[in-house]
């Protein structure tokens, strides 16, 4: 009994899986049962990888044009039906780990626990802890029903590290009849390029907010984030103003950053913001408002307008 | 075309959240409002409607006290009317509870061509609820739609992935998940506000729904433990003189970044 049997839903990206993917495979290790991990698309790409990090065994569901949560979900399921039995099914909260997880949920009759940074088994069972109110409250919930648990993770929420084991052995299944429910279909697939190191592996970080006034003067950030060797990121705001692609939103709906340095330009502070950010070991803000909650959590706060600051700090940056 | 809209009614989160010691749950007292992530949905739903000739959008919600002030904002936005399921039983209720009890709201409307949710509430998060139903309603789906038009009775759509994006083309009846900022929501005009307070409501209970067991009851989970997180001390706050960014410069080199 115990957890013993664990699978863990893997995202893909670039042929590689994700660190937030390696850090569960890492701490499912920990629990001393057997690893399998579940990938939508090729096996054999990414099995090296895997076992690398602890798994014995990859379970590759070759999706097709169909969606692929919907499709991991309902092969999941036959196999449980077919006899395998995990205890525990770790997911990244990402856009197709919720899919998997949702639909793998009503599957089963399970509930799902999501959110969570950290899991400790509990006799038979586990329990997950979850930030709320911006990370300043850490609740753990049990769960109470039978096995398997589902529960999905925040990025950074473990640290990969790599046990040097040998390629997992790969396990193609095939994706079950779907019905009505696979009819949704994948027409076109597009990749948005980024230059410079990626927005989650920065040492540097530095963020564009509302402060900003419009969209033209994002190329400040841009500018800073180039002299300081880091990426750019946003708040939620001007994402879903237009300003910038969904891919920069950096929050407890995009991204959660912890690099060195995070600087928040014109950036309130607003709980969604905090959450992604607020593990960063050191933060420098620049907001007007001298009452905005960032300078709360700020290690260096600059009450002052960003379109006087930035340029300033951007000329001296580049006369180093 | 009929479109149905899952809503979530949330406390202003202008103001601190708070749990209730006896029960570990949000609260959820005092005046709730429309999530704002939701008021994309009822957007969306209603330009889908417009674009058709004809239809009308639903509502559904499920809400402690028989609450319906953000579910009349969204009438007033222009949806004909809602059902709400308020029930003091279903405190507590999971994830999965909550997909199944608006699942079988659905289903009392009588279904719908569409069916659009946000991609997760902004108090709660849990961010798995919409594909939940579509999975209890058998239904395909689109989760993450960032950009959403129907054409000849399919609905296409781009889904936000972690690289990119894809072009997805669902068959109807289908649900979506609708990210934040995919339309602009338009304002209830004074003559919205005063007509949705004539606009049927249709309260139920879970009994009604035939939805058993419900809250702490049915769930899966419980709260095992609370605790306070380490909180982030404030630093150095300084007032910009025109000279703060060699501040910023020192405090770079500090940390050897430059």
């Amino acid at each position: 009994m115990g957890i013993s049997n664990i699978w863990v839903f893997a995202q893909v990206a670039n042929g590689a899986p994700t660190s937030g993917s390696l850090e569960l495979v890492t701490k499912a290790r920990t629990f001393g049962g057997s690893v399998s991990v579940w990938v939508a698309g090729d096996g054999a790409a990414v099995a090296g990888a895997l076992g690398e990090y602890g798994a014995s065994k990859v379970f590759a569901v070759d999706y097709g044009q169909n969606l692929a949560g919907v499709s991991v979900a309902s092969a999941m399921k036959a196999t449980i039906d077919g006899g395998e039995s995990p205890d525990l099914i770790m997911f990244p909260q990402s856009y197709e780990g919720r899919d998997v997880m949702a639909r793998l949920s009503v599957k089963l009759g399970r509930t799902v626990l999501t959110n969570s940074v950290d899991i400790e088994a509990v006799g038979d069972s586990v329990a997950a802890t979850t930030p709320i109110f911006g990370g300043n409250t850490l609740v753990t919930t049990t769960f109470t029903g039978g096995a398997p648990y589902l529960a999905a993770f925040r990025p950074k929420s473990f640290n990969p590290e790599a046990s040097g084991g040998a390629a997992a052995a790969v396990q193609a299944v095939s994706v079950p009849d779907l019905g009505a429910s696979g009819t949704a279909k994948i027409t076109a697939v597009h990749v948005e390029e980024t230059t410079g190191p990626k927005l989650d592996e920065a040492n540097v970080v530095v963020s564009g907010g509302r402060g900003l006034g419009e969209s033209a003067n994002y190329a400040m950030i841009e500018t800073l984030a180039k002299l300081l060797k880091g990426a750019p990121g946003a708040s939620r705001a001007i994402v879903d103003a237009g300003w910038v692609p969904y891919s920069y939103q950096v929050g407890q709906t995009g991204k959660v950053v912890k690099p060195s340095v995070y600087i928040a330009c014109g950036i309130s502070g607003a709980t969604q913001h905090m959450v992604g950010m607020k593990g960063s070991k050191n933060i420098i803000a620049i907001n007007k408002d001298k009452e905005a909650p960032i300078f709360g959590i700020a290690d260096l706060g600059i009450v002052g307008d960003v379109h006087k600051v930035l340029p300033k700090l951007i000329e001296a940056l580049q006369s180093l | 075309m009929n479109v149905i809209v899952c809503v979530k009614q949330i406390p202003d989160p202008a103001n601190p959240g708070a749990l209730d010691a006896s029960s570990n749950t949000l609260k959820r007292e005092g005046k709730l409002i429309l999530d704002e992530s939701d008021s994309y949905g009822v957007e969306m739903a209603l330009q889908l409607v417009d674009a058709a000739g004809g239809g009308e959008v639903s509502l559904v919600s499920m809400a402690p006290n028989s609450e319906t002030a953000g579910l009349r904002t969204a009438l007033a936005m222009g949806a004909a009317k809602a059902v709400l399921v308020s029930d003091p039983a279903l405190q507590g209720s999971d994830a999965l509870t909550t997909a199944k009890i608006l699942a079988a709201a659905i289903q009392r409307l009588g279904g719908a061509d569409l069916i659009i949710a946000a991609t997760e509430s902004s108090d709660g998060y849990t961010g798995t609820v919409p594909e939940q139903i579509a999975e209890v309603l058998g239904l395909p789906s689109v989760t993450f739609a960032k950009k959403v038009s129907i054409e000849g009775g399919v609905l296409k759509a781009n889904r936000q992935t972690e690289e990119g994006y894809d072009e997805v083309t669902c068959p109807l009846p289908a649900l979506i998940s609708v990210t934040a900022g995919v339309v602009e929501p338009r304002y209830p005009s004074f003559k919205g506000i005063m007509a949705a307070k004539s606009k049927p409501v249709d309260e139920v209970t879970a009994a009604d729904l035939g939805v058993t067991p419900v809250g702490w009851a049915g769930a899966g989970q419980q709260i095992s433990n609370i605790a306070q997180a380490e909180a982030r001390a404030a630093g150095e706050v300084i007032e910009d003189d025109g000279e703060t960014f060699g501040k910023i410069v020192t405090f770079l080199e500090g940390l050897k970044v430059i």
